[in-house]
């Protein structure tokens, strides 16, 4: 073998992948060669071991105007000639090493590929995971994760409207940074990502490309990260953001775009100007001829290799007919860009690159695009089979009077405390149609000027729950996503998934993949909604061991008049308050399993969730005709914490009161906190209620009324009684103090 | 009447601005470039919030050297209206076109967040149908928007009656719990002594329709028109 073993581990490619490499050139690979095989085969962005499972997820819709795969991402027809296209990624890996650069250009990054698509970009949310903020480790990550999102999103005017937050040990090591980004465009502004045309020019422009994040997809997102890497070794492989020029590029890129000049449009992303050019002409099934010496540069010295697989920044590939040159010049100038020609489209098939006038690389297109992919075995592990028979039943019952003292402890925990010392740090107005912000409702609500037409945005995923039943938390992480699309009026169009994971060349983490990536699957197609685009990143692992597995579901939906939305908030005095998905409160211990009351006041992760999908689809699609019928005042989906603490939620963000008197049989901490799915809590007007009872019945939803919203007090039998402002202040517990 | 609603590169509330005075207010408005110098067509100037140049250095310390400030000055010394919002009120003020500095938030942190203005002015042409000493909700969005000027300034200030918006409780009480970014005296808009130009760090054109949560901002706006077209805007109601 030409190279070392040590040499093929820097760009994470085994010694049989190597030989794969051999024989199908037919010879050694050069060095330059090599990189880019190294790149274009890492997990990154070959999704060696996720490609086979990510062919089960459906991706068809009626809504659809591009299918995914054939471009950036999937883009769905909204009317009014208008097109969405969404996606979310996530930059893991970065932000484990460098929080506030790696975060920051996370951001960056989804939103070039948004702009790829020829789409304005008019919602950033995020998805983040931290271990719990009692270490000096945890809260550095934390505070430089969240003021890097900070820092870049509000610097480019996309209002960051929402997502989650939360907390668990298994992400001490690997934080998780998975950011989404939503853009719009008018349909015929729709660009590809494909190059068919021989003789078209090649060019970048925006930042100079420097020796920053050169190996960042194959030697950081593809392999497990040391702890002692984590500071220094690996900090020169995470790039560094420029929000100015990523909202320059925006700018004179749409500018480009609306005056139809270009063929096709490509960030650089991960593996940099390798990945996106050979992307580029794979999909056009043509080829490429360019010279590296061309390609503007912020450092001198730079070797073709570097050249190739810098992961520069805000950097832009555009495709384009010469006659066309002009023009866009004109335009590049105005906007004060950066740009280098650096070549051509060519019809060989092949990629030819040059540096001035020797031919430093030349291999077929196609022995870089496919790389070798991997079935996972998918055994159920000892360890799983134990969590999931743990019996619950064995825990014990509170004394009842702990009761009120248990709600406060849950309503100032870290996962359910209010998350406003984030979002307050997000500019989530910009752009002015923020409908919905953080704490108003179950999702983000965006309108669309000139138009009726609402989106909304939610972004869920629950470690814990997948990690205590794979296939029932893939499932479950869908069902939420569109429940709190549902509880806002909003009706689910499409998703886009986010999967991070393990090792998965561990049985544990492979078994996960393949469950999860199942339940996914079967909720996509009970809801009969597509998965429009997606990212995967594995090795989110450390000595300590894997992450839970999180898929986080992007959902999103569209409401057709934005001004009938429905938030979370009580609205009126002795309105009924409705539990709807169940016609009793349950005290199946079972209902316990991974519920944030078994982990903060039983110290338990266990048991196994479960969720009936038939059933959660007629839920859904209840809830929805009773708002569109007008009868829902306000709506709540029950998640973490149980029906009490979402009951609390409601009156906290709204400053009214609870109260109830309503047969507890049993266990009395099940029927409070239990996280039994498919229930939502809503206030009707008590006037309704007979046409409320009838459309249930239509759809053999059950339902219990639970007690009037009051003022001030709020009261759940004699088990809990508090006032509105003693929840507010548990809530508003700061939790990273 | 019509607005200019200048553009630097990395501005983003340019468009925000032309929706509310031109989609809700009804009003004449056009951009600006920053590389453009004539303003002769405009009655008054909106300096948009964003992150002109990127603001790498200090906030506004690039755009005072763009081309188009040349001729900011020479509009304000004719006594026309220039409105600073946000990145706009940092830019006045690194110019000189306005008194003191803004800085970072007492907090260190970007802050987007629901503000109560008592109108401490209503003797401006930006508050003009602001009844003194009412509440606007208008809310703001920054970084470095703590607003700082000597002792000797600040009695200047009040001396000349310039400080025209301050932070408050929802009745109007000026107190510390409700200054957001730690600004001298909880001041959040000021105006020059010859009363044609204003800075301020609210958004106003985040709240003109009830959807978005408030339509106080329009008041600002209103305030424009009715001192440029000579309406008064606050009679007709």
């Amino acid at each position: 073998m030409k190279y070392t073993q040590s040499q093929l581990d820097e760009i994470a490619l085994s010694s049989q992948e190597y030989e794969l490499i051999v024989s199908k050139l037919g010879r050694d690979p050069n060095y330059l060669e090599l990189g880019l095989f190294g790149a274009l085969w890492s997990e990154h962005c070959g999704y060696k071991h996720s490609k086979n499972l990510i062919k089960r997820l459906p991706n068809s819709s009626p809504n659809l105007l591009a299918k995914p795969g054939e471009e950036n991402a999937g883009v769905i027809d909204i009317g009014n000639n208008l097109a969405i296209v969404f996606k979310i990624e996530s930059h893991n890996h970065p932000s484990a090493v460098e929080p506030y650069q790696g975060a920051a250009t996370g951001v960056g990054g989804i939103i070039r590929d948004i702009l790829a698509m020829g789409a304005r970009p008019i919602a950033i949310l995020n998805s983040l995971r931290f271990g719990y903020i009692n270490n000096n480790r945890s809260e550095y990550l934390f505070e430089g994760i969240v003021s890097g999102i900070s820092g870049y999103g509000n610097c480019i005017g996309i209002p960051n409207i929402g997502g989650e937050t939360k907390f668990s040990d298994s992400y001490l090591g690997n934080p998780l940074v998975n950011a989404f980004c939503l853009g719009i465009t008018n349909k015929n502004n729709l660009m590809s990502a494909a190059s068919y045309t021989p003789g078209n020019i090649i060019m970048v422009i925006g930042s100079p490309t420097g020796r920053d994040g050169i190996h960042g997809a194959s030697g950081l997102a593809s392999r497990n990260l040391n702890e002692d890497e984590l500071e220094q070794d690996k900090r020169p492989t995470v790039q560094i953001g420029n929000p100015f020029m990523e909202k320059i590029l925006i700018e004179s890129c749409l500018e480009i775009v609306s005056n139809n000049l270009i063929e096709s449009l490509q960030d650089l992303g991960a593996a940099g100007l390798t990945s996106a050019i050979v992307e580029t002409v794979d999909k056009g099934k043509t080829g490429f001829n360019i010279d590296l010496a061309k390609v503007h540069q912020r450092e001198n010295n730079m070797t073709p290799y570097e050249i190739m697989l810098s992961e520069s920044q805000e950097r832009m590939l555009l495709v384009f007919p010469p006659e066309n040159t002009n023009k866009i010049l004109s335009i590049l100038d105005k906007w004060d860009l950066d740009y280098s020609t650096i070549g051509v489209i060519t019809d060989s098939q092949n990629a030819e690159i040059y540096y001035e006038n020797t031919l430093v690389g030349n291999v077929p297109i196609n022995t870089l695009t496919t790389p070798p992919l991997y079935d996972l075995d998918n055994i159920v592990p000892q360890e799983i089979i134990e969590l999931q028979n743990t019996n619950l039943s064995s825990i014990p019952i509170p004394n009842s009077n702990k009761a009120n003292e248990i709600l406060i402890e849950l309503l100032s925990s870290p996962n359910i405390a209010s998350k406003k010392p984030v979002f307050i740090q997000y500019d989530h107005q910009v752009q002015t149609n923020t409908i919905a912000s953080p704490e108003d409702a179950d999702s983000a609500i965006i309108r669309i000027k000139d138009t009726n037409i609402g989106i909304g945005i939610s972004i869920d995923g629950n470690g814990k729950t997948t990690y205590l039943n794979p296939l029932e938390g893939g499932k479950i992480a869908v069902a939420e996503a569109c429940r709190n699309l549902i509880c806002s009026g909003v009706e689910p169009l499409a998703i886009t998934n986010c999967l991070n994971f393990g090792d998965p060349t561990t049985q544990l983490v492979s078994h996960q993949l393949n469950e999860s990536v199942n339940g996914i699957s079967e909720s996509c197609n009970t809801f009969g909604i597509p998965v429009i685009s997606g990212n995967v990143s594995l090795y989110n692992s450390t000595e300590r061991g894997a992450i839970f597995p999180t898929p986080i579901i992007g959902a999103v939906g569209k409401i057709n008049n934005v001004k009938s939305i429905i938030t979370s908030k009580f609205k009126n005095y002795n309105d009924l308050v409705i539990l709807l998905g169940s016609s009793a409160l349950s005290n199946d211990h079972n209902d316990l399993a991974g519920s944030e009351y078994l982990e903060i006041i039983h110290k338990k992760i266990a048991g196994s969730p479960r969720i009936d999908l038939e059933f959660e689809n007629r839920l859904q699609k209840c809830c929805l005709n009773l708002i569109n019928n007008g009868l829902i005042i306000s709506a709540h989906d029950c998640s973490e914490g149980g029906i009490a603490v979402t009951i609390a939620e409601s009156c906290i963000l709204s400053n009214i009161g609870f109260e109830s008197e309503i047969e507890i049989n049993g266990r009395w901490d099940v029927s409070l906190f239990g996280e039994k799915q498919s229930q939502i809590i809503v206030s009707i007007n008590p006037n309704e209620i007979n046409l409320f009872s009838k459309i249930c019945s239509d759809f053999h939803i059950p339902f219990t009324t639970l007690g009037i919203t009051k003022p001030e007090i709020f009261k759940i039998n004699s088990l809990i009684l508090n006032t509105v402002s003693e929840l507010k202040n548990a809530y508003s517990t700061n939790f990273v103090k | 009447m019509k607005f200019g609603i200048v553009v630097f590169p990395g501005t983003w509330s340019d468009t925000d601005c032309y929706f509310a005075v031109h989609d809700i207010l009804n009003q004449d408005a056009e951009y600006v470039w920053h590389k453009d110098t004539n303003l002769d067509k405009f009655d008054c100037i909106i300096l948009p919030g964003g992150f002109s140049y990127g603001d790498y250095l200090r906030p506004g310390a690039m755009a005072k050297l763009s081309p188009i400030m040349n001729s900011i000055k020479e509009f304000a010394s004719k006594g026309k209206l220039i409105i600073g919002i946000c990145n706009g009120f940092q830019i006045l003020c690194e110019s000189g076109l306005l008194p003191g500095t803004l800085i970072k938030n007492t907090t260190l942190q970007f802050r987007c967040q629901w503000t109560n203005l008592v109108v401490t002015n209503n003797d401006t042409p930006f508050t003009n149908t602001c009844d003194k000493g009412s509440i606007l909700n208008i809310p703001i969005s920054h970084g470095e928007g703590n607003y700082f000027i000597d002792n000797a300034g600040l009695q200047q200030l009040y001396e000349n009656d310039q400080v025209v918006l301050q932070y408050s409780d929802m009745n109007g009480v000026i107190t510390d719990q409700y200054n957001p970014n730690g600004s001298v005296n909880n001041i959040a808009g000021i105006i020059s002594k010859k009363r044609n130009v204003i800075g301020m760090m609210p958004h106003p054109e985040r709240s003109c329709e009830a959807i978005l949560g408030s339509t106080d901002g329009n008041k600002i706006f209103e305030s424009i028109i009715n001192s440029i077209d000579g309406k008064l805007i606050k009679e007709q109601q």
